[in-house]
Order: C-alpha cells, then sequence, then structure tokens
C-alpha cells in the first residue's frame, strides 16, 4: 500500500464539458497524508479536480493516477477515496446510525464490526448520543459531523471534502475548521479541500493550490502564497493588496534595486531579476504599510506623502484609506501598540508612508 | 387585508359547498340507503337492517369481489411495473424536453376514455392491428382474437389508468435530489443498490399514491372489462352498475358501493403513513410539532 510517490496525481489533465474547458493541462501531485486545499474563485476548476479524484468525472485529456496507478476509467464505487459532499448529501430516510454504516453494510462487513467502527467513529465526531436520529432532526453542525464520519468511517486512503462549511454559520465554520484538522492529524490520512475562502485555506492547509480558470496560479505554503504572491491573481485573491508602478532606476547586487516610485527613489529587494529602465508593480500588504506623521521623528529613508481619506476602526487595528499625492488611493492597517504613538488620524490629516524593508513583492508589469 | 380574507372565507367556502353537495350529501345518502329495504314500488323501504351487507358474503358476491381484486391488482402492478420507468426517465429528461413528454402522456385525457376504449377494439379484434401486425410478421399463422380474454382487459385498464401511475411517481421522482446517488456511489453502492436502498424509499410517497390512484378505479370502472371482457365474468363495477340500473335493487347497490368506500379510506390511510414518514425525513418540511415557549 505505501509507496514514497505521491498518493494522488494528475498528469497532463484537460477537461472539456462540449466546447468550453474546465481545466487545462493540469499536472498536480498529492502528498501521503497532507492536507491540500485547492482555493479559487467559483468556476476556476477546484470542484471538477475534486470529482475527478472521485470519480465522478473523468479527464478529457491526461491521466488521473491514484498510489501510481492509472485510475481514468474505475468508477467512483471501486474507488479507495471518501467525500464529504457539499450539502453533506445525507440519506434522509435513514437514522444516524444507519447513514454511517451504509458504506460498511455495502462491503457486506459482519455486523459485529459495522457496529463497532461507527460506534468509534461517532464518538470520534462527538456524536455517539445520536445514532438513532433522523438527519432532519440535527443542526446543521451536527449533520456536517455525520457527513463526515459517513466518510471517514470507509477508511479512504483520502478524504475529499467539497466546500464543506459554505452552510454554516461563522462561529461554526471556525469551530469545525479546527476540528477537521484535528480529524487530519488524528487519521493520518490525505485530506484534499475545497473552498473558496482564503482564511479558511490557510488556516488548515499544508499547502494551498490556488488556480483561476482552469489553471493552476500557484503551489505553495500559506505563508508562501500569502508573502510571496508569484502573480496579480494570487495576490488581489488572497487578502487585501496595494500595488505601486515603479521604475527601475539602478540594478545593484544581490538582488537590490534602485526604483522610482511618483518621483522618490526607494530601494527594493526582490529574487526576479529585472533590468534598468523596466516598468515593474509593488505589491504591499495593508499590514505592511508603516504610518507617520510627516513632522515625525522616527521618520528616516524615502517616503511617500498622502492624505487620510478614511479611518476604519477595527479593534485590533485601523483600517486607514490613505490618498497619495499621485492621487492613487492605498490601504494601510495600523496596530494598536502600546508604545506607539496615536494612531487616531483624523480625516485629511498629511502623512508619510513607507514599509517594513524587504517585505515588498515586485513583479514585472505584465501588460496590466 | 379584510377584503383579503372576506375572499379566501369566499373561495373555501364555494369549494366546500361543491363538495358538500357534490360528494358528501350523495355519500350519506348511499349510507343511509344500505341501512334500507329494497321495495318493490319504491327503490327502497324506510326500515333499519344489516341484511344487504351480510348479502355481501354470499358466495357469488364473493367471487365477483375476488375477480375484480384480482384484476385491480394485477393490472394496478402492471402500471406500476411499465409506468415508474416511464416516470424515472420522464423526471431525468432534459428540462426543456420535459413538459413536451408531460403533454403526450395528458393528451389522452382529451378524448373521452369511452370511445379510447372502443378504440382499442380495433387494435385488438379478430383482423385488427395486433393480429394483422403478427400475422404480416408470419409469427403467427391463422387470425385469432384478443377481445373478451383477461389479457384484453388488462390490457385496457393499464393503458386507461397509466397516467395516473405516471404522474404522481413524476413528481416524487422529480424531487429526488441526485446528490444522494452520488452520495450512495461514493460509499460503495452499485446502481442496483443504490436504486434498492435510496431511490426506492425515497420515492415510496409516489408509488404509494399512484396505487391508489390506478387500484380504486381499476375496481369500480365498469365500461372496460364489459367491452374488452364481454360478459364472461361479473366484476365489482358492472355489479353496482346493474344493481342500480338493471336489478334496481338499490340498497345492494349502496352496500357494495360502500365496501369500495372503505377500501379507499383504508388506502388513504396507508397512504398517510407513508406520507408522514417521508416528510419526517424530509429535512426541508417544518417541524411537525413545535414546542411552545418564549417568543424570539
Amino acid at each position: 500500500m505505501k509507496n514514497n510517490g505521491p498518493i494522488l496525481e494528475l498528469r497532463g489533465v484537460s477537461k472539456y464539458y462540449g466546447s468550453t474547458a474546465a481545466l487545462h493541462d493540469i499536472n498536480l501531485e498529492v502528498e501521503n497524508g497532507e492536507f491540500l486545499t485547492l482555493l479559487g474563485p467559483s468556476g476556476c476548476g477546484k470542484t471538477t479536480i475534486l470529482r475527478l479524484f472521485s470519480g465522478f468525472e473523468s479527464p478529457s485529456k491526461g491521466d488521473v493516477l491514484l498510489n501510481g496507478k492509472v485510475i481514468n476509467d474505475i468508477v467512483p464505487e471501486k474507488r479507495q477515496l471518501n467525500t464529504v459532499f457539499q450539502n453533506y448529501a445525507l440519506f434522509p430516510h435513514m437514522s444516524v446510525q444507519d447513514n454511517v454504516s451504509f458504506g460498511l453494510r455495502m462491503q457486506k462487513r459482519p455486523k459485529a464490526e459495522i457496529n463497532s467502527r461507527v460506534q468509534e467513529v461517532l464518538r470520534m465526531v462527538h456524536l455517539e448520543d445520536f445514532a438513532t436520529r433522523m438527519p432532519a432532526q440535527l443542526s446543521g453542525g451536527q449533520q456536517q459531523r455525520v457527513a463526515i464520519a459517513r466518510a471517514v468511517v470507509m477508511n479512504p486512503m483520502v478524504l475529499l471534502l467539497d466546500e464543506p462549511f459554505s452552510a454554516l454559520d461563522f462561529k461554526l465554520r471556525k469551530q469545525m475548521q479546527f476540528e477537521i484538522k484535528h480529524l487530519q492529524r488524528q487519521l493520518g490520512i490525505t485530506f484534499i479541500f475545497v473552498t473558496h475562502d482564503q482564511e479558511e485555506a490557510f488556516a488548515m492547509s499544508d499547502r494551498v493550490v490556488v488556480m483561476n480558470q482552469g489553471y493552476i496560479e500557484q503551489s505553495g505554503s500559506p505563508q508562501e502564497i500569502y508573502e510571496e504572491p508569484e502573480n496579480l491573481f494570487v495576490a488581489r485573491f488572497v487578502g487585501e493588496i496595494n500595488i505601486l508602478e515603479a521604475t527601475i532606476l539602478e540594478v545593484q547586487e544581490m538582488g537590490q534595486y534602485l526604483a522610482d516610485i511618483d518621483g522618490v527613489t526607494f530601494p527594493l529587494r526582490t529574487r526576479r531579476e529585472f533590468a534598468v529602465g523596466e516598468k515593474v508593480l509593488l505589491l504591499l500588504r495593508p499590514e505592511d504599510l508603516k504610518v507617520y506623521r510627516p513632522h515625525d521623528e522616527d521618520l528616516e529613508g524615502p517616503h511617500l506623502y498622502g492624505r487620510i481619506n478614511e479611518t476604519v476602526y477595527k479593534g485590533a487595528t485601523v483600517d486607514l484609506t490613505i490618498t497619495l499625492t499621485s492621487g492613487k488611493k492605498i490601504q494601510a492597517a495600523e496596530f494598536f501598540n502600546e508604545d506607539d504613538a496615536d494612531i487616531n488620524y483624523n480625516r485629511g490629516e498629511r502623512v508619510a508612508v513607507n514599509w517594513v524593508a524587504g517585505w515588498e513583492v515586485v513583479l514585472d508589469d505584465a501588460g496590466e | 387585508m379584510q377584503g383579503n380574507k372576506r375572499f379566501r372565507n369566499f373561495n373555501i367556502g364555494t369549494v366546500w359547498l361543491w363538495l358538500g353537495l357534490f360528494a358528501l350529501l350523495p355519500q350519506l345518502a348511499l349510507f343511509l340507503v344500505s341501512f334500507l329495504d329494497r321495495g318493490e314500488i319504491d327503490f327502497f323501504i324506510p326500515s333499519f337492517t344489516l341484511g344487504n351487507f351480510k348479502r355481501l358474503f354470499d358466495p357469488a358476491f364473493v367471487n365477483i369481489f375476488l375477480d375484480s381484486l384480482y384484476l385491480a391488482s394485477v393490472s394496478t402492478i402492471v402500471c406500476l411495473l411499465v409506468g415508474y420507468p416511464f416516470a424515472y426517465l420522464l423526471a431525468r429528461t432534459s428540462k426543456r424536453l420535459r413538459p413536451w413528454l408531460l403533454l403526450l402522456v395528458v393528451i389522452p385525457f382529451w378524448t373521452n376514455s369511452l370511445i379510447r376504449t372502443y378504440a382499442l377494439i380495433i387494435i385488438l379484434k379478430t383482423h385488427g392491428l395486433i393480429n394483422q401486425l403478427l400475422l404480416w410478421l408470419g409469427i403467427v399463422d391463422g387470425p385469432f382474437s384478443l377481445m373478451y380474454t383477461d389479457i384484453a382487459v388488462f390490457l385496457g385498464l393499464t393503458y386507461t389508468l397509466l397516467p395516473f401511475m405516471i404522474l404522481p411517481l413524476y413528481a416524487s421522482i422529480e424531487k429526488l435530489d441526485t446528490r444522494l446517488l452520488d452520495a450512495a456511489k461514493d460509499l460503495g453502492a452499485g446502481t442496483l443498490r443504490s436504486f434498492w436502498h435510496i431511490t426506492l424509499p425515497l420515492t415510496s410517497p409516489g408509488i404509494v399514491a399512484g396505487c391508489i390512484l390506478v387500484f380504486l378505479p381499476a375496481l369500480g370502472i365498469f365500461y372496460v372489462p364489459e367491452i374488452l371482457g364481454g360478459a364472461t365474468n361479473m366484476l365489482l363495477g358492472t355489479f353496482i352498475k346493474n344493481q342500480f340500473l338493471v336489478a334496481r335493487d338499490w340498497p345492494l347497490g349502496a352496500a357494495s358501493s360502500i365496501l369500495l368506500t372503505l377500501i379507499l379510506v383504508l388506502m388513504a390511510l396507508v397512504y398517510r403513513m407513508v406520507n408522514r414518514k417521508a416528510a419526517a425525513a424530509d429535512p426541508l418540511a417544518p417541524p411537525r410539532r413545535r414546542r411552545r415557549g418564549r417568543v424570539a
């Protein structure tokens, strides 16, 4: 069973519905035991990938591999993968017990084994006292747990989760995220999770695959995705971001550059290579920006100047909208800090802005 | 608001009045007559007797009843076996095609069913359409007749009553969430087993409703067996009709008719039970009992 290669793999997979392509030549490897999230807006192809794994779709081109074997033509009921469906898809005419035991009953396992396995799994999802209830008598969160138990009881090699929390409220969602993550550690099996919620993806995953219009835009740890987005789509999709235009003035060594932003010369650091005169885009997260009053003593190095346009009190932060002298609007999030100066800015107040050196992401100006 | 309420009351009142006058009142009259004695000059004599019901246990009537039951049951089963796949395909075809197929199911209703039954004669009789087709294909050697056989009666009943089976079945199959079938597949159930464990139980209200809608008319309908089955054996519908129109024994006709009503009530109870079970399992249905408490 164990094998050192990827547990699931897509090799050059394309999927067409009629003449429209849902996936373009996708290559994806899923390591055994990892928590992988497919993240993207609706229609990006993430659910199609999940359905290729579960067997409800077959690739128009390319191969789907499970444990190194091509499984393109194997029907869903013969695959050792199980799915937690988006709206749970619990069988409404069966009790919790019968729902959870359904798969084992289909395998014609001995009754005693079925009962003990079902008990064990129900305990795992804290539903041991609800075995005789009907799904309609359960809350949304409890139904969610039954759906998870029903899949987990099958001992799948990989558990597929299709936006399982979309019907839950915010608080319950947070709790289920925690529990799913815990469950994955406990079971030690591979989870593939589909969501359009980047916070959810970051909170749970070892690896996030960001998708858009049938392509994989970037694959990496949550931190890489957030801090080192490879392109504008990823940068914009995961959280707020400010985009400034810059022109390279001077190429120094070790990935150091000098660049002009609205007439101010800034030092830049990046792994990417650029030439003098090239136009680049500077990506900065709101929390990476530092805001000063122009007469502040800490003020050193180059700055951009602007006026406070709007302040929104968020509790842990104050979110500022600043109109730069160039007319461009940017977002900055200032944290409350005991020894920090007063961050209650007034509308229209003049401020200076820079950022933590080296935290900027520099991309080439790809026609945007 | 006030006008709206009055309008609603008026509407509901009209329906009640209609049902009261044309359904409840005649039924009540039948019920009363079934306890009366048969009269020589009048249709009945005011008295009280259970004799009419006793006469239902006469072996001759019991035979008629059992024959009718057999015919109705077989027709219902045939309708179910033909109607279920039909309704299933109907519910699963593209949304664009569905209304047209439904229309095809309903179109026969536009012609009087008596006329349609007579039309069946042309198909079934010696030298009829079926006969000629089989002769032409060389499957049979000489002319033969399907008329006046049980097969003809089954055919006629199934043909006449099939839409009553298809429509409720269609309604319940169309409501079935196909994601449940995906889930069953995902858990290792093949097509047959997911049909047995998921589709069949979840469409049972439709099955029961369709069976009731076919079985009861099949018991009572008298012209189909009469026209296609000939006078070979008397059936319940014909028997009741004869008591009123030929034998002029209203009390006995009423008593046998009450028997049919009792079967109807029984089946309605079964339907309610099945439906309630299905409703309890339906997550979208409102809870049946709400606990009284503080108003949020």
